[in-house]
């Protein structure tokens, strides 16, 4: 026979180790046995032997684990431990691998605890949401407790120390034993009914978990969520931690910090009004404060403190605006009497006393053309004349006569007689001399050959 | 004018009507209104009134001492109660 294949030690001791973390009924397991061997290294894990009639089983507990364990376990000790198996790989050994360890006895009580609160908390009846506010002033304080024993004391001499004005209403229940759970959820039931107490303490002082375990019962926590008025749990000791106080509106650790809870102290509300009160004054102060600031802001206003100088500002704009007027108007003024100006001067260019002048001018002028026409034509007419006189008095008949001839008229004067015709023998004619007349007589008449020219 | 036994009338029955809650309540109110700053004087000053006139209110409704410890008893007819003193020393 031939291996097919070879496996080694580690490889096999970490496949069990893998195969026994994968199977869940190894895991998160309870286990009830006795302890022996037992060893704490100085690392702080525990080791330990479980056993039973039965056989026995190699255990360990980390420190991590067992620091919060709430009893010192020993050889011999019975015990409920909570864990899973797995393998220590170098010693091929499967061990127990404890996370969590009760002293036996009441192991059964604690795992019930453990399942109802899981049960409990996965219905959402822990709920933060669930939460009422816890009054910050109650006038009466309902105790559901023993009304014997150091719980109910305690309760009643806190709130009478912290508000002697605070009323106290006790419904007195047994807290342990069977009939104790039936009782807490009447007397809940009955507070309720009531309706006189503002808050409610249920609880008692601390015992064994057997001792506490009506609070762990389901019904007294269905009566606590259930409730109207704000229940505050109160069981046992500080660290015992009860189904109750998980369901309850607010968890105090004792029954007299339940009180301290409960009820404000009367010193500290004193201080608070008495804080209030100055608040109150401080404020009103800082308001009429704060008006007076504003009122002399206001009074300072320019408008107060110097009301002339608003007039003055606006005089000083009545200045402006009639010094624009002003010089408006002489602008206005400047533009119209230039423009008049212009038009005098073309008025005056084409006035007709000009061209009277111009007239007058021309006229002058004509007039003394006309003289010097005149006088030039007078003179030359005049030498004309004087020419045509000395021409005339050279051509004059007197001269002709002068020289000897002599011009024949008719009888009366009248006429020259130029030629023989005119005249008849016997007429009488006149002749005339350079220097005189004849009054003659034709006689004869001789006609001569005249040749022209 | 209200004589002074009707203002004190009229106070004791404010004083059974209105809680202590209540009462420090709307004082808080006040307060915190006032603090604020941005209230009319006029207003300031009716609320400042009525601040000191609850803060006093508050005060003797703290000093009133007439606690009350009892526990019920179930009797024939119902629940009972008659009053409550717990042993001195037990545990």
């Amino acid at each position: 026979m031939e291996p097919t294949k070879v496996i080694t030690i580690r490889d096999i001791n970490r496949l069990i180790k893998m195969k026994l973390e994968g199977d869940a009924s190894l895991q998160d397991i309870w286990l009830k046995g006795e302890i022996s061997n037992f060893t704490r290294h100085s690392s702080g894990h525990m080791y330990f032997t479980l056993k039973d009639e039965g056989g026995r089983l190699k255990c360990i507990m980390f420190a991590s684990y067992n620091q919060r364990l709430p009893f010192a376990p020993k050889d011999g000790m019975k015990v409920l431990a909570r864990g899973g198996i797995s393998v220590y790989e170098r010693d091929g050994q499967y061990q127990f691998y404890a996370t969590a360890m009760q002293p036996d006895g009441i192991g059964s009580l604690y795992l019930a605890f453990e399942q109802l609160k899981r049960k409990l908390e996965a219905e959402g009846l822990f709920s933060e949401r669930l939460k009422r506010p816890i009054p910050s002033y109650p006038r009466t304080v309902g105790v559901i407790t023993s009304p014997t024993g150091a719980a109910v004391r305690d309760i009643i001499i806190t709130i009478q120390r912290r508000n002697p004005a605070v009323n106290v209403l006790l419904y007195p229940v047994s807290v342990q034993g069977t009939q104790a759970a039936p009782s807490i959820v009447k007397a809940i039931a009955a507070m309720n009914a009531l309706g006189e107490a503002d808050v409610l303490i249920v609880g008692r002082g601390g015992g064994s978990l057997e001792e506490l375990w009506a609070f762990n019962e389901e019904a007294v926590a269905r009566a606590v969520r259930g409730s109207r008025i704000p229940v505050i749990s109160a069981v046992g000791h500080e660290t015992d931690f009860t189904i109750a106080d998980f369901a309850a509106d607010l968890r105090a650790p004792t029954p007299t910090a339940a009180a301290e809870l409960a009820v404000p102290h009367a010193a500290e509300l004193r201080q608070r009004i008495a804080y209030m009160r100055g608040q109150l004054v401080r404020s009103l102060r800082n308001a009429l404060e704060r008006s007076r600031e504003r009122l002399s802001r206001a009074r300072q206003s320019p408008i107060f403190m110097q009301p002339k100088r608003s007039l003055l500002v606006q005089a000083e704009r009545l200045d402006r605006i009639r010094e624009r007027l002003d010089y408006r108007m002489n602008a206005q003024l400047a533009r119209q009497s230039d423009k008049l100006a212009r038009l005098t001067a073309n008025l005056k260019a084409k006035s007709p006393e000009q061209q009277a002048l111009l007239a007058r001018q021309r006229l002058d002028t004509n007039r003394r053309s006309l003289t010097l026409a005149m006088n030039g034509l007078a003179r030359t007419n005049a030498n004309r004349w004087s020419s045509l006189v000395r021409h005339l008095d050279a051509l004059s008949p007197l001269k002709v006569m002068a020289r000897g001839y002599s011009l024949v008229y008719d009888e009366r004067e009248r006429s020259l007689v130029r030629s023989i015709e005119s005249v008849q023998p016997g007429d009488l004619v006149r002749v005339k001399l350079t220097d005189g007349k004849l009054s003659c007589q034709v006689w004869g008449i001789e006609g001569e050959d005249v040749q022209d020219g | 004018m209200a004589s002074k036994d009707e203002l004190n009338v009229a106070a004791t029955e404010e004083q059974a009507s209105i809680t202590f809650e209540q009462a420090m309540e709307s004082l808080e109110s006040i307060v915190s209104k006032l603090e604020s700053g941005d209230v009319p004087l006029e207003t300031a000053i009716e609320l400042f009134q009525e601040g000191m006139r609850l803060s006093s209110l508050c005060g003797q409704k703290l000093e009133q001492v007439e606690r009350r410890i009892e526990i019920l008893v179930e009797g024939e007819s119902g629940l009972g109660r008659k009053p409550f003193v717990p042993a001195q020393s037990d545990s």
